[in-house]
């Protein structure tokens, strides 16, 4: 499968969908079009590129998954909350959160889902990369915090990847 | 087109816009800036996603086929805005803006500082 002018098949068909709904038509002139990025864009990122983990167990990926878009709503609403309510209610804190997974790629999905879910924003990664700093809005227990989201976001990262 | 469905649409934008305000809100009413990062990066997920899911309603109802290219705006939006919001939070670490004086857990952030020098 992995011939030089595809050096990276999955995404180039990422790529070649990407295309065609943003044209939002089904032409062949999309299609040579999407056809020429996909094949062209993989080989000029590929100094860049790092290889994503193997997804081993996509049962429970699509499980986190579903968490994650469900977390994002209970998150819209607690910061409308915390937005709307005393400012002087607000704890903010920083907070380190040691990280047991290994694979680059896989932080970077802890990380963008510690954003996007309630109370926390990702702030920094340590220099030894074992620590992610993470700032949030209401805290009155950093330990169980840091409980919470080890349990509820990277044990099913690191059963989902192998790491 | 059905009065039901332009009720859900008309009610998906006024959600969408809802929430769009309350970020907006948050980023002038909230007071240092790690606590104003909060609520752009979160409130406009939900409330572009309610538009999104309004306009993919109405697009569909209207040309009679599945608008689609909502969905890549929302993935896109999902990609980027931790990626911004993690940029943004560095640029402020290491510019050393100010916390007010409650946040707890500063010493975190002034380690970091005093191991590392602004070398980044």
């Amino acid at each position: 499968m992995r011939t030089k002018l595809l050096p990276r098949p999955l995404q180039s068909l990422a790529l070649l969908l990407t295309w065609l709904l943003l044209a939002n038509e089904f032409s062949l002139g999309q299609l040579l079009l999407g056809a020429l990025f996909a094949v062209v864009l993989p080989q000029l990122v590929a100094p860049f590129q790092i290889s994503a983990p193997r997804v081993r167990r996509l049962s429970v990926l699509a499980g986190l998954v579903v968490r994650v878009l469900g977390d994002i709503v209970v998150a819209n609403l607690q910061v409308a909350r915390n937005v709307l309510g005393r400012n002087s209610q607000l704890r903010p804190a920083f907070i380190s959160l040691p990280l047991d997974i290994e694979h680059d790629v896989a932080k970077v999905m802890l990380a963008s889902i510690v954003t996007l879910t309630p109370g926390t924003v990702s702030a920094d990664l340590s220099r030894d990369r074992r620590h992610l700093l993470i700032h949030t809005l209401t805290t009155d227990d950093c330990d169980t915090l840091v409980r919470v989201i080890k349990q509820r976001y990277e044990t099913p990262l690191r059963e989902a990847f192998e790491c | 087109m059905p009065v039901l469905l332009e009720l859900v649409i008309a009610l998906l934008l006024l959600t969408g816009a809802l929430f769009t305000l309350i970020g907006a809100i948050g980023l002038v009413k909230l007071t240092d800036f790690y606590m104003r990062l909060h609520a752009p990066t979160k409130a406009t997920t939900l409330g572009l996603g309610a538009m999104l899911i309004g306009s993919m309603l109405y697009f569909t109802q209207l040309h009679g086929e599945l608008s689609v290219h909502e969905l890549l705006i929302a993935l896109f939006l999902f990609l980027t805005a931790p990626v911004s919001a993690h940029m943004l939070a560095k640029a402020a670490l290491h510019l050393r803006l100010p916390t007010i004086a409650r946040t707890s857990g500063r010493e975190l952030v002034a380690d970091d500082d005093a191991s590392d020098p602004r070398s980044r």
